[in-house]
């Protein structure tokens, strides 16, 4: 394997790990929070219903904004960090 | 002025926006027509994908399925949300990279097979029409109650409109009045929010006014909406959902879907660079989000203000009088989407559920004899500036905003269906020696045919336009979201595998939906009555609905795919070569044709 080669391959490996980091977090709020663990959730109230209700409708799409930059930010510094980037 | 003159100018204004846009922006060569010549702004382009998703079913539709189901279709805010996330780490970058038109060019080189190319094609084209239909009816609505034309007239002038810029611009005029569309749209949408949130909350944000206290009542709003609909017979707005693996794999569906959607994908072949994709991503959500976030308050504002309006002195006391019904009640009842009946004459509007048996002795008690108002879930978002007694101005808003929603999204479908024709029929195909002019006359001529067909389609709406929506999901999350993922995570993946992965999940979508909404849609032909106890795991309370059957499709495509290729040859080095240079930005040129 060329040095090119191993470092392009552990460019791959960091965005795979990154991705699933990030879906992990996305799948927590919308399938977690905002559906399965809603009865856990039902303890914590906000504005006259409880935490699940809040994450189906809202809580979910803001952290889907924020993970979807996050991302662009962390793998445009990764481009540039393993020298992958356009220019 | 009349409501009507007012209307008129604000539809007229925005259309005459959208003419001049198109004059500006012609397009001169094939690379212009089918990516905007591939230099579009990330934030524009964020913008104009938000009024290309963004269709008449989320502007018109979705706040009145969210008041009419409460929080069990949330589902839809987080399904057509959350496919951002997988478009934007998963598919667009790398797409981008690759560097091409469409689409199915990807699947077909990237899985070295014309007939993996043309089975893309199909799916592409059965998701997109079926999608355009909706996006005609809903234009025909809005203009049949705003301007009061027929139905039919209206529906021409949209297509005049739409075929003015997307034959002559293609991608690049589409792109600039889609940027100037979802401005209409999204202040269209948010103002009378905004209104109506403080009329109730005092709160102007509506997201946050969702979560704050009715003023009337002095009750968070939500407890305040959960105890009307109950004394009504409704289950609880904010009430949990049983069967949540149907929840959640309806969400997924939802998710996959919109990855998976041509018309989207597309979008992201107009940016500069790979780095551009991934911002330009984050930026259609945010524009998304603030219809999104919007669209919950809308809700549940809207049901609670139709209830009050129809039990004036609270739900214990009387209904209101048919004679003394506000005027948005007679506007939107000579379009037959409110409709009144009096079955126990006594020349009130008796509003509730009479589907409830628990209910049903309450209801006898106060000498009902069944719901006598039916409201269609589509006008909500329409009337919701009548029923909050705004301002005439905010109506005619509402009108070319609605009309801008649908008219993005058609626009965009179109560019998709003809680019496929265009791009990977003729020239892929049929004639792959066709001269840059050629395929651009050949772009131009497909884009007109689809024009032509979906007017058509439009005016006479198949009568299962409803259920084609869960079609089109289906296929986009059953057959292509998966072809295009393993395209760039699996260097295994061969022709093969991936033919047989696609006709796998799309089959088995299409056959579980015809299973239950009937044989190619034909009432009557359906093999099982559609009802969650005849579903899939239905007896055991774990029904699985034919809306929600797309995630498994996307599933079986997966696993059929690995199979038949780990037991066949992996892929030509050419081909992982490809592949590897699809994962690593540098090098990205801007799209072209070679």
């Amino acid at each position: 394997m060329t040095e090119h080669d191993s470092n392009a391959a552990a460019y791959w490996s960091a965005n795979l790990r990154l991705i699933v980091g990030c879906l992990i977090v996305w799948a927590l709020v919308s399938y977690g929070g905002g559906i399965l663990f809603r009865p856990l959730l039902a303890g914590i109230s906000v504005g006259g219903t409880d935490l699940g209700f809040w994450f189906a409708q809202q809580g979910s799409i803001l952290t889907f904004i924020v993970l979807i930059f996050f991302y662009a930010w962390r793998m445009n510094t990764l481009d540039k960090e393993f020298g992958l980037n356009e220019e | 002025m009349s409501q009507f003159a007012i209307n008129l100018i604000f539809v007229g204004g925005s259309f005459a926006l959208y003419i001049a846009i198109a004059i500006w922006a012609r397009a001169g060569s094939t690379k212009e027509f089918y990516v905007a010549g591939g230099g579009v702004n990330p934030v524009m382009n964020g913008m104009a994908t938000a009024a290309d998703w963004m269709s008449a079913a989320s502007f018109i539709s979705m706040a009145g399925l969210i008041a009419a189901g409460g929080y069990a279709n949330s589902t839809f805010l987080m399904g057509w949300t959350g496919g951002y996330v997988l478009l934007a780490m998963l598919l667009a970058p790398y797409l981008r990279k690759f560097g091409k038109f469409t689409v199915p060019e990807f699947i077909g080189d990237r899985f070295y097979s014309k007939n993996a190319r043309f089975v893309a094609v199909a799916c592409l084209i059965i998701a997109s029409v079926t999608y355009v239909i909706g996006q005609m009816t809903g234009a025909g609505v809005a203009f049949s109650r705003f301007l009061e034309v027929e139905s039919d007239t209206g529906l021409i002038i949209a297509a005049v409109i739409v075929f003015l810029y997307a034959v002559m611009g293609g991608m690049k005029g589409i792109t600039y009045t889609q940027v100037a569309q979802y401005v209409v749209l999204i202040i269209a949408y948010t103002i009378p929010a905004v209104f109506i949130s403080l009329q109730l909350t005092g709160n102007f944000l509506p997201p946050l006014g969702l979560f704050s206290e009715h003023i009337e009542s002095g009750m968070p709003l939500l407890q305040k909406l959960d105890m009307v609909v109950r004394d009504l017979g409704f289950t609880d707005y904010t009430g949990d959902v049983s069967n949540k693996l149907n929840m959640v794999l309806f969400t997924l569906s939802l998710m996959i879907g919109t990855a998976g959607l041509p018309h989207v994908i597309i979008r992201f072949f107009t940016v500069p660079k790979v780095s551009d994709a991934r911002w330009s991503a984050g930026w259609a959500l945010v524009f998304i989000a603030l219809l999104y976030l919007t669209a919950p308050a809308v809700a549940s504002m809207a049901r609670l203000n139709l209830l009050t309006t129809i039990y004036p002195a609270g739900t214990t006391a009387d209904a209101i009088e048919y004679a003394q019904r506000p005027d948005w009640i007679k506007n939107w009842e000579t379009t037959g989407l409110i409709k009144f009946d009096d079955k126990n004459s006594d020349g009130r509007i008796q509003l509730y559920n009479d589907k409830s048996e628990s209910f049903k002795q309450t209801a006898t008690e106060r000498g009902w004899n069944g719901n006598e108002l039916t409201v269609n879930n589509d006008i909500l978002v329409l009337a919701n500036p009548e029923i909050a007694n705004l301002p005439g101005w905010v109506i005619g808003l509402i009108a070319a905003g609605g009309l801008a929603a649908a008219l993005s999204t058609a626009a965009g479908l179109l560019l998709a269906i003809s680019s496929a024709v265009s791009h990977d029929l003729i020239k892929g195909s049929i004639n792959p020696n066709i001269s840059e002019k050629g395929e651009l006359r050949a772009a131009r001529i497909s884009m007109a045919v689809a024009i032509v067909i979906a007017t058509w389609l439009g005016m006479n709406p198949p009568g299962f336009a409803a259920q084609t929506v869960a079609l089109a999901f289906g296929i986009a999350a059953a057959s292509i979201f998966p072809a295009l993922m393993m395209g760039i995570f699996s260097k295994r993946v061969n022709n093969k595998g991936a033919i047989a992965g696609m006709l796998a999940g799309l089959l088995s979508t299409v056959l579980y939906i015809f299973l239950y909404l009937g044989w190619f849609f034909i009432p009557g032909t359906a093999t099982f009555a559609n009802t969650p106890d005849n579903w899939l795991f239905g007896s055991m309370g774990y029904g699985i609905s034919p809306l929600s059957f797309g995630a498994i499709g996307a599933m079986i495509n997966f696993a059929v795919a690995f199979a038949v290729s780990s037991a066949t040859e992996a892929p030509p080095k050419h081909i992982q070569e490809l592949v590897e240079s699809v994962r690593y930005p540098k090098g990205a040129g801007a799209a072209t044709d070679h």
